[in-house]
């Protein structure tokens, strides 16, 4: 049935590299609100590497009609919809927690605060 | 037929390169509203990115839940704090670049006996997902199979769900919300 295995595992390689470009983001920067958007980045890449093995090749969406035979995996697709949701309830936490960071120590970067977390004693 | 199946696959590699040009982009870039922009992009472009993977539930839910609203959660804590970020120091984007290219590696590595894309025979679409596919209808009547397993087949996961964004709505309200404020002020604006 396939006749060609073009993406075959490349489409996997480049969603891992989003992976390390958001995990980049996370742990090669000191600025809260940059490590949230870098987490983001690194959760919307894990949504898409789910999402690209649901996918067969000449499938369609999983909405039942007739005269289509095949449809494209919908169980990942449920997975990922819980996901997306409690990943916005996890950004709005965290970012609570940044707006909290700013109005105790005044900075949102995180070596300011440790250093004055030693300062404090 | 073979043409759409051609498209569809150099579409969804184009699309994926947008995303890691706006990956790197966010990972450049200093000024943070600039960088909260690129992130609903990057949300978007996924969206688009489900439509072609034939994700439609997914990809209209990513459009309004993860590019609309945490991008307005974003804007909102920028205007709470400032938007400008200090330039990293060298030490510790090396050492980040270290970390990166060895879980890019392992994850690489991993991947080398996965099923190919697309492939109808991987392990993922001969488990529950035919059953799904070919008794929803019968047993609860939806023509849209992802809204038969949300809400009836894994309506636990869907409840659970419910539960991680109420400790949410609750975490974010004790750690920024009135009551808190009100106290604050009363102790004279001391940060603890």
């Amino acid at each position: 049935m396939i006749e060609y295995e073009f993406p075959g595992l490349l489409n996997y390689w480049i969603v891992f590299l989003l992976m390390m470009i958001g995990l980049y983001i996370v742990i090669g920067h000191e600025n809260l609100i940059k490590k949230i958007v870098g987490l983001n980045v690194f959760q919307v890449s894990v949504f898409v590497f789910y999402i690209s093995m649901a996918k067969i090749k000449g499938g369609t969406a999983p909405i039942l009609a007739d005269g289509i035979e095949v449809y494209s995996n919908p169980l990942p697709h449920v997975l990922i919809l819980t996901a997306i949701v409690v990943g916005v309830a996890t950004t709005a936490l965290g970012l609570a927690l940044v707006v909290r960071v700013q109005e105790s120590f005044g900075t949102i970067e995180d070596d300011e605060v440790r250093e004055q977390e030693e300062q404090d004693g | 037929m073979n043409v759409e199946i051609v498209t569809s696959d150099l579409l969804n590699v184009a699309t994926l390169v947008i995303m890691g040009i706006t990956g790197l982009a966010i990972a450049r870039i200093r000024n943070l509203f600039a960088v909260v922009m690129l992130s609903g992009i990057y949300s978007l472009m996924g969206a688009t990115l489900y439509v072609i993977l034939d994700a439609v539930d997914v990809a209209f839910t990513e459009a309004a839940v993860g590019a609309g609203a945490s991008t307005v959660l974003m804007i909102g804590t920028l205007a709470l704090t400032s938007d400008r970020e200090k330039a990293t120091p060298n030490a510790r984007a090396i050492k980040g670049l270290f970390v990166c290219t060895l879980i890019f590696a392992a994850l690489v590595y991993g991947s080398i006996d996965m099923p190919l894309y697309g492939d109808p025979s991987a392990p993922v679409h001969n488990h529950v997902a035919p059953r799904y596919l070919g008794e929803s209808m019968g047993e609860i009547g939806l023509p849209n199979v992802v809204t038969s397993v949300l809400a009836s087949y894994r309506g636990y996961d869907t409840m659970g769900e419910t539960f991680v964004i109420f400790t949410a709505a609750v975490g974010v309200l004790t750690l920024i919300g009135r009551a808190r404020r009100k106290k604050g002020g009363k102790d004279g604006g001391s940060g603890s």
